[in-house]
């Protein structure tokens, strides 16, 4: 499949909105001189129509199109389009890690990417890990261990914790691996180091750290 | 954030002249200082590149027995490259340092050349900020300094520049490859890649309007022991207030840059020289003519301690 497919604009489209920023941009610079609002940016005065494009992915498995407006984030199609509103909008700035998901298995902030970057990409929310009756090992440890107070945070931590133990394995490195050329170990402190972009406001942490721990000694 | 039009691109030299065409228009690589920005109408440009299509996400060996890192390829992979853990621990542990792991899967290697400053009147867009709206000022001179730089300061800015990979890769004297628009390529040196702020804060590299990084090469490994120390409010996910990033021979001899202190990573070749009289030297050499402000002028002192653990570690 190829992985990026046509934009939907048409050259001439590209090539308009060109003309119409490089107008606005000299009108604006003018404007700007006369006192406009600090909020404006140096490159601030094109101004361009809310634009809409198809993109396609999958989520959980399941084969989604969707027409967004391009300055959707993935965070935003799957909780406003897809209603899958387990991943969680904390921040909305990469600080929180409540908006965690994985996209081809690999951990992201979903509020710091858009969606239609994600043609063609396969996406895991907390929803696809498992669900009542059929918990995935991770979701039933952290209910065993309280790895959360109000839970808001714990869609990203579970989605995290996953994608940890799958780095840990691959051999990624962290700042606390003391041997760079050696495998790195599966110690509370390398799990602390590695889950530190999830903040828990309930301050769960060692539960949290506890319910990992008990999933990585599990066998498989 | 503000409307755009979006494209991906499918060659370097088509990204580079798509961006000369659109006034404005930014590459999007892992998105995550620059849509960070957008939602904070502090970039508001009105087309967007995807650049992470063009099979940049390769790490190759050049035939100088250095390395070739493709603009794309992620901060983790990059910090997980057996060769990079191997013989250039430095970058593998800047890389470490900085953000968290969901971050450091989607940041690039271009992107985070590119960050832009943490200084949080950059951020608050009801401040002047020279950085932000050329002439509109600076609110960091006479406001809240802690963060903010102490050597190449200049009157219209104080911003250092955040990025802990930046120091590594200005103590490995790596080189960023370019394309212009008009499809010619390029190789800068990391040293006269980032500038000081002068008068001009919001021109930050020596990038022309449209260039597009397609690497950057680390020359043949340098030996010795690599030591990145990063000295933050909290243990991690934090930036900087000092890093210390260093190659320290078995002779004593070596390497040191500094991030945190100004709007490039810190690097004086001559003050290396020094590295035989300790610490205290090397560190005085550094930071010769700073112009720390009263509430940054701990970071002075934090160098020098941070630079006299780093070589008693290279010792130890
Ligand atoms: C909460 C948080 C904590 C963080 N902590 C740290 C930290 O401790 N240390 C640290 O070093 N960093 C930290 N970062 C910053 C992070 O490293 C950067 O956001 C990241 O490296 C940017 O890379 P990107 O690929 O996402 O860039 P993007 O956001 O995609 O792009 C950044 C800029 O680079 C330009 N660009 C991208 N690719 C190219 C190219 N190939 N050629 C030319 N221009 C290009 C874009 O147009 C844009 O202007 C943190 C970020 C967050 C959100
Ligand atoms: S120090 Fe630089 S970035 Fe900060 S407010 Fe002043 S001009 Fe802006």
């Amino acid at each position: 499949m190829q992985r990026f497919p046509e934009t939907g604009l048409s050259r001439r489209d590209l090539l308009a909105a060109g003309a119409v920023s490089v107008a606005a941009g000299t009108t604006g610079r003018s404007a700007r001189a006369e006192g406009a609002p600090l909020a404006a940016s140096a490159n601030d005065a094109v101004a361009v129509e809310p634009t809409r494009m198809k993109v396609g992915f999958t989520v959980n498995g399941t084969v989604k199109e969707l027409d967004v407006d391009t300055r959707t984030t993935l965070l935003d199609a799957l909780r406003e389009q897809l209603h899958l509103t387990g991943t969680k909008k904390g921040c909305d700035h990469g600080q929180c890690g409540a908006c965690t998901v994985m996209v081809e298995g690999v951990r992201i902030n979903s509020c710091l990417t858009l969606a239609v970057m994600h043609e063609g990409d396969a996406i895991t929310t907390i929803e696809g890990l498992g669900r009542p009756g059929e918990l995935h090992p991770m979701q039933a440890a952290f209910v065993k261990h309280d790895g959360y107070q109000c839970g808001y945070c714990t869609p990203g931590q579970i989605c995290s914790s996953v994608a940890v133990l799958a780095e840990i394995e691959a051999g990624i490195p962290s700042h606390v691996t003391e041997d760079l050329t050696a495998r790195p170990q599966l110690s509370a402190e390398e799990l602390r180091e590695r889950m530190s972009g999830n903040i828990c406001r309930c301050g769960a942490y060692s539960n949290i750290i506890d319910a990992i721990t008990d999933v990585s000694r599990s066998p498989a | 954030m503000r409307p755009f039009t979006y494209e991906r691109a499918t060659s370097p030299a088509g990204a580079a002249s798509a961006a000369a065409r659109t006034q404005g228009a930014r590459f999007i690589a892992g998105g995550t200082n620059l849509l960070d920005l957008m939602k904070l109408q502090i970039e508001t440009p009105p087309h967007l590149i995807d650049v992470n299509g063009l099979g940049l996400d390769t790490i190759e060996a050049t035939e100088e027995g250095g390395l070739r890192i493709g603009a794309l390829v992620s901060n983790t992979d990059l910090a997980a490259d057996a060769r990079v853990r191997q013989d250039y621990g430095l970058l593998a542990r800047a890389l470490l340092a900085g953000a968290s792991g969901q971050l450091r899967n989607k940041a690039t290697t271009a992107g985070n050349l590119l960050q832009r400053t943490r200084c949080p009147y950059f951020y608050d867009t009801a401040q002047p900020c020279n950085k932000r709206q050329p002439g509109s000022g600076c609110a960091a001179i006479g406001g809240f300094t802690r963060q903010l730089g102490v050597i190449g300061t200049s009157e219209a800015c104080l911003a250092t520049h955040p990025s802990d990979m930046a120091v590594a890769l200005r103590a490995l004297d790596a080189t960023v490859e370019t394309v212009r628009p008009d499809g010619t390529a390029r190789a800068l040196p990391i040293a006269d890649f980032h500038r000081l702020p002068g008068d001009t804060p919001h021109i930050e590299t020596a990038l022309e309007p449209g260039e597009l990084i397609t690497a950057v090469v680390l020359p043949k490994p340098l030996g010795g022991r690599h030591i990145y120390r990063k000295v933050r409010d909290r243990a991690s996910y934090a930036f900087a207030l000092v890093s210390v990033g260093a190659i320290i021979q078995s002779d004593g001899s070596g390497r040191v840059a500094l991030g945190g202190v100004a709007h490039k990573p810190w690097r004086v070749e001559a003050a290396e020289g020094e590295m035989p009289r300790g610490a205290g030297a090397v560190a005085g050499a550094l930071l010769a003519g700073a112009r720390p402000t009263r509430e940054n002028a701990f970071k002075i002192t934090l160098v020098e301690r941070t630079l006299a653990a780093v070589l008693n570690e290279a010792r130890g």
